[in-house]
């Protein structure tokens, strides 16, 4: 040590007075930094001349505490500070402990200098002394003396001072963290520590259980029940004051027992069943709202879904997770993405009730909110997710946001993560999470500086090399491979891997192994193949391969056969019979005899170029050129849906293959020009943006389609706004065309949406068309042309544009209900019965309503009554008529309440008197408090006459007497959709006879009173409410025969009354 | 686990750092630059949390931090540590140095860095969060306080220039203070790059 202190300084006086700004205190070199301070060398000065004076020593060895944070060099000065600690009175002693802990580390020479000391002052009788060692033991203690002070520190958990109890504790979990075998004996003497009397030490002590429970969980499931109460206790209050902060009790201490309750009770029922309760209380107590209870939350919650779920507490735990995502204050909202990560997994729904939150969050100012959300995102599920989430999220990634530094920097934590996580071999990921692993690295790799691309090759390599990823994943991983490489001088990895995969039997990967190969003799013609970052540039494509004319002329004049369609050759073969037939093994010829076709089908890139097949090797070279051209672009790594434009463009060139997928595009892309008008104005473009963006990004969370209605039609609209390209008119009326050919290709529902709306001459679909391009005249005419034969539907269609007529005031109107209108025929049947028949006031006679129907009759008196189904409520009309010749006199009319249904205002009603063979009436409005598919109203009226007279009566109401159309616009429901909770789903088959999607819409729409908010294709949107004003939403869509339906609604019941109701629609229909 | 606690100014100028787990006393100095560079970037209306920091343990690493008016209190933990819980223990820290140093500011800092050091080590043993009442961690400094007290002699002399100091009003004074130029006896130092 005197050396060091002797070549100091000898070195200082040259340096003394020189100052050298540009050197950090940190900076490499010892005798620049020693010269960057005169004053350091006075103090070591000091130092070496007061060895012998303590007095000034305590104030030194401050100073160098302050010289050795800034980071100047100070090891001359440790040895003092254990002398310090060694020989100083008390005051002295702390400092120089002080000094110590802060100068060294564990495995320091001069350490083991200072165990003497701390075995002196721990059995000390002064408290302080006490203390300052067992600090110093918890910071630094070598672990070979361990044996040395643990009966002391084992003593000093029977000590009468509680702060001495605590610090004891805390020492021995130093020592169990860095030596557990030592202290295995004493593990009885922790249980003891943690039924403490005082609730500091018991709180230490868990740190240890939390360590150990963490190692080995099930070694200490007999404490749960402790815990639990401990829990319960704290949480109860049980607690003095002294522990409360912010009027919260003990908020560290329940955070951490939360934690050793998650860990106990993963994936054990049985212990997690113990805990249900505690964590109830937990969650109900945390009210306040203070960032404490807030920390006391997310544990909770975390815990919840750590333990074997109780769907009870899952609830709760949910709905806390809406308060941490939606809270303003950006901590919170951090948290709650990081929560929301944890639990989506298991809750995918949960993502898609959050989903507008999370759009805005991946376009939040902060990048680690951006960053959380990002994982939020990845974390949706394994393979059982839809293929859009991934695919979108690289879109997302690609395009980026506004701000190029903001995108570099989340690029770049992309590929650091995925990176990070390659890092750990064996782990098994979802293919889908490999696949979007390797488009990012490959196409970012280069933003990672540190990081050799070798290693991110032989990442790759090790992959590849992996069972469980499929031959597609594989492709992707290629794919990386070879962008890297273009990067690269040359690579020892990718040689290996060529020679590796050059014999590979999966003819996909050696496809890629050759191109590689190929590429990798041509550097220039690589680079300019794979450019970097140009993910989102469009690409031109010949589609006619008009390049090749110079090389296939100048083949067929060296003789070359002329080229023949893959199914002429075929064809060929098959006449001469000397070929193998290939027909029962179809898709085997395709992969084994195309292998640039197949490599085109599975690559990212989702390019096919199957029909280019040819024998002729030469030109199967160049078709492998061309389909790496295409493969620089690497922005069609999406099969379905994704960037629909770009998929069209694909689609021209290889029209016969892609017909099926693009006259579907077509349709969705036709309409929603349409749509857009009469969206527009209420919401301000950002956000239609923002909500696009979240119904694509989680289309197909939970079932299938769901919002992909609006969703994928909007993208779709968004795509061509935001590009504006010139051929944007031209690409539309190609989309119309195939609109029609696929309409006349398949016009069955056609037929059936479009001549109502031809007929109706402001229908929208009609204009809608006409909308979308000037061409789309001939569609009109031509389904003008279908709608002759289907003259039967247009009377019925004319029927009920009448009944529109006849009631055009109401609700109804647009809605087409069936109203009932009492026949004549019908009357005079209830005439000749009984001369009184009760009819309903004027007034009322125009509103939609029942037939009266008689619900008891006596000989003097009888009920009727009738339902009126107004806009707004349900009015039972009930008609009391008095047969008998003299008046009769209070009359009472009593209906009951029941939970279900419920009259309001006053449940009685009285006649004072009704005069002979006349009739009463009066209304009642109803409402229905729970839902239920059928309720039964008891009643009872009594009259006086000769003699008190009793009847009952019951009145059935259905609970499609409460629904009522919802009138809104499709993005209201878009809106509404995303905020319900409760939802249903159901498919049910349909008959034979309703095999088209308009005539269940209409049977439903019909039947159920259900407002038809867009129809799309084989999708429909209906909203209704239950009254007063509880709505239900419908979202319907058929495929192969059946008919999907998915009800949502604020209400847990009222979808599921509705769908039975449209069960019994879909089969009363088809009965008829 | 508490990893690390560094407070330092708004110039990167460290002002207190204390280490539970072992880093070389390089790797701790870049610790602390790297820290104040990821944090000293980031506007006041984000959130008080980040991840990364390379140096100090990577993705499991967690930077939790609070802004009080000339110096940021970082609190470098690992997973096992509540965000929240953290955020309040620094509070409390706050609270706490400010009820033993009446009105604490940058300089009590600088000039008792043994106080500051004591008082952590009440609140935060090993890594581990021993205590959080501030009551209970006063009364314990208090304790150790009246030792000091019957030790009196070159302690009082920087006390009094620190009371004297803090009498002009330190607050309104611009954020960079120059200690050189205050002619107490505290190394003259280069700045910090």
């Amino acid at each position: 040590m005197s050396d060091v202190v002797e070549r100091t300084l000898s070195a200082l006086p040259g340096l003394l007075g020189q100052h050298e700004p540009g050197a950090g205190p940190g900076g490499a070199g010892g005798p620049g930094r020693v010269s960057a301070s005169s004053r350091l060398g006075s103090l070591i000065r000091s130092i070496t001349a007061l060895t012998s004076k303590h007095r000034l020593m305590k104030e030194c060895m401050v100073r160098l505490i302050y010289c050795e944070m800034l980071g100047y060099e100070s090891s001359f000065g440790y040895i003092h500070a254990i002398k310090l600690a060694q020989q100083g009175n008390l005051l002295e002693k702390r400092v120089g402990y002080l000094a110590v802990s802060l100068f060294l580390h564990e495995n320091h020479e001069l350490l083991l200098l200072l165990v003497n000391t701390v075995v002196k002052d721990l059995q000390s009788t002064n408290l302080v002394e006490v203390c300052m060692a067992l600090t110093v033991v918890s910071q630094i203690f070598p672990r070979e003396m361990i044996p040395a002070v643990l009966p002391l520190i084992e003593d000093k958990l029977q000590h009468s001072k509680e702060i001495i109890r605590r610090k004891a504790v805390q020492a021995l979990y130093k020592f169990y963290l860095i030596a557990p075998n030592q202290v295995q004996h004493i593990h009885d003497k922790f249980r003891k520590a943690l039924c403490d009397r005082d609730a500091g030490v018991m709180a230490a002590s868990l740190h240890i259980y939390l360590q150990m429970i963490k190692e080995n969980s099930s070694g200490y499931k007999d404490l749960t029940g402790s815990f639990v109460t401990i829990l319960k206790q704290v949480v109860g209050g049980k607690l003095s004051a002294d522990f409360n902060y912010h009027s919260v009790p003990a908020p560290w201490l329940q955070i951490q027992l939360l934690r050793i309750l998650g860990l106990l009770g993963k994936d054990d029922p049985r212990t997690s069943e113990l805990m249900y309760d505690v964590l109830d209380e937990s969650l109900r107590r945390a009210e306040i709202n203070h960032n404490i209870t807030y920390a006391i939350l997310f544990e909770c919650v975390q815990t919840i879904y750590t333990i074997y779920p109780k769907s009870e507490l899952l609830e709760k735990a949910a709905k806390c997770i809406g308060k941490f995502v939606l809270s303003p204050k950006i901590n919170l909202k951090y948290l709650g993405l990081k929560v929301l990560t944890y639990v989506i997994q298991q809750d995918p729904n949960l993502a898609l009730q959050h989903q507008m939150t999370i759009i805005e969050c991946l376009d939040h100012p902060d990048p680690i909110i951006k960053r959380e959300t990002m994982n939020a995102v990845f974390s949706v599920g394994g393979d059982v997710v839809h293929s859009d989430i991934p695919n979108n999220f690289l879109r997302l990634l690609a395009e980026g946001f506004d701000d190029e530094k903001e995108d570099h920097q989340l690029r770049m934590y992309a590929v650091q993560s995925y990176l990070a996580l390659l890092e750990e071999e064996d782990k098994l990921y979802p293919q889908k999470f490999l696949q979007v692993m390797s488009w990012v690295v490959g196409e970012y790799f280069s933003l990672v500086t540190d990081v050799e691309p070798e290693v991110i090759l032989t990442k790759l390599h090790n992959l590849l090399k992996k069972t469980f990823v499929t031959s597609e994943t594989k492709a992707w991983i290629m794919a990386a491979v070879t962008k890297i490489a273009s990067h690269t001088s040359c690579s020892k990895t990718v040689d290996e891997l060529i020679q590796e995969l050059s014999s590979s039997l999966d003819t996909c990967l050696r496809q890629y192994a050759f191109e590689l190969k190929h590429l990798c003799e041509d550097k220039a013609l690589m680079k300019s193949l794979l450019p970097f970052d140009a993910s989102c540039s469009d690409l031109v494509v010949d589609a006619s391969l008009s390049f090749l004319d110079g090389f296939v002329a100048e083949g067929l004049g060296h003789g070359a056969a002329p080229y023949k369609p893959h199914h002429q050759r075929q064809e060929e073969k098959l006449s001469q019979e000397k070929a193998l037939n290939f027909e029962p093994y179809g898709l085997s010829f395709a992969s084994s005899v195309s292998s640039s076709g197949v490599t085109g089908r599975q690559s990212p890139t989702g390019l096919s170029f199957g029909s280019d097949i040819s024998g002729n090797s030469a030109e199967t070279g160049h078709k492998e050129t061309n389909t790496l051209k295409l493969e620089g672009v690497r922005k069609l790594w999406g099969k379905e849906g994704y960037l629909p434009k770009k998929e069209n463009k694909i689609g021209k060139e290889n029209e016969q293959q892609t017909v099926p997928c693009e006259s579907l595009l077509a349709g969705q892309v036709g309409e929603p020009p349409a749509l857009q008008p009469d969206q527009g104005a209420s919401l301000s473009e950002e956000d239609k943006e923002k909500q696009q963006l979240a119904s694509t990004l989680f289309i197909g969370l939970g079932s299938s389609a769901g919002v992909s209605l609006m969703g994928k039609a909007d993208t779709a609209t968004q795509k061509f706004k935001r590009k504006s390209k010139i051929n944007e008119t031209q690409q539309l009326n190609e989309e119309a065309l195939d609109f029609q050919n696929s309409a006349a290709s398949d016009f069955g529902p056609l037929l059936d949406t479009v001549p109502i709306n031809v007929e109706d001459s402001e229908g929208s679909i009609h204009t809608r068309l006409r909308k979308v391009s000037p061409c789309s005249s001939d569609i009109v005419e031509d389904n003008l042309a279908f709608e002759t034969p289907q003259s039967l539907r247009k009377s019925v269609l004319d029927d009920r544009i009448s009944a529109n007529r006849l009631s055009q005031s109401s609700l109804f109107a647009d809605s087409n209900i069936e109203i009932f209108q009492p026949s004549p025929s019908a009357q005079c049947e209830s005439a000749s019965e009984t001369a009184l028949v009760p009819s309903l006031p004027e007034e009322l006679e125009e509103l939609p309503h029942s037939e009266v129907v008689r619900l008891c009759q006596s000989d003097a008196l009888a009920l009727y009554l009738c339902k009126v189904w107004t806009d707004d409520s349900l009015l039972l009309i009930a008609f009391v008529s008095n047969e008998t010749t003299s008046a009769l006199h209070a009359v009472n009319l009593v209906f009951e309440e029941t939970e279900h249904v419920q009259i309001l205002e006053s449940a009685t009603l009285q006649f004072p008197v009704i005069e002979a063979q006349s009739v009463e009436h009066c209304q009642k409005c109803v409402k229905m408090n729970k839902v239920c598919t059928k309720a039964i109203l008891p009643g009872s009226v009594s009259y006086q006459s000769e003699m008190e007279t009793h009847l009952e009566f019951s009145v059935t109401l259905s609970l499609m007497d409460f629904i009522r159309p919802m009138e809104m616009t499709t993005e209201d429901f878009g809106k509404l959709w995303l905020s319900l909770s409760n939802d249903v789903k159901q498919n049910i088959k349909m008959s034979s006879c309703q095999d088209s999607f308009p005539a269940a819409l209409d049977a439903l729409q019909q039947k159920l009173k259900l407002h038809r908010v867009d129809v799309i294709g084989n999708e429909g949107i209906l909203a209704c409410q239950l009254l007063p004003s509880v709505p239900c939403l419908l979202h319907c869509r058929t495929h192969s025969g059946m008919l999907a339906l998915w009800f949502r609604s604020p209400s847990a019941a009222l979808p599921d009354g509705l769908l039975y109701q449209c069960q019994k629609v879909m089969e009363e229909s088809s009965e008829q | 686990m508490i990893k690390a606690i560094l407070i330092f100014n708004n110039h990167g100028k460290p002002r207190l750092s204390k280490f539970y787990q072992r880093y070389s006393e390089d790797t701790q100095q870049q610790i602390i630059r790297e820290t104040f560079h990821l944090v000293s970037k980031r506007d006041e209306n984000v959130c008080n949390f980040l991840e990364g920091g390379l140096l100090i343990g990577g993705s499991d690493n967690k930077l939790i931090y609070r802004h009080y008016a000339t110096l940021y209190f970082v609190f470098c933990v690992d997973s096992s540590e509540s965000e929240l819980g953290i955020l309040d223990l620094i509070q409390v820290f706050v609270e706490t140095l400010d009820k033993c140093f009446e009105n604490v500011c940058e300089l009590d800092l600088i000039f008792h860095v043994d106080k500051v050091h004591n008082i952590l080590a009440e609140m935060v043993m090993g890594g581990m969060v021993l205590e959080t009442n501030m009551n209970e961690i006063v009364t314990q400094i208090d304790a150790q306080n009246k030792l000091e007290k019957s030790e009196a002699g070159l302690a009082g002399a920087p006390a009094r220039a620190v009371s004297a100091v803090k009498n002009m009003n330190l607050p309104e004074i611009p954020r960079n203070i120059n200690i050189g130029d205050i002619s107490i006896k505290v190394p003259n130092l280069p700045t910090f790059k």
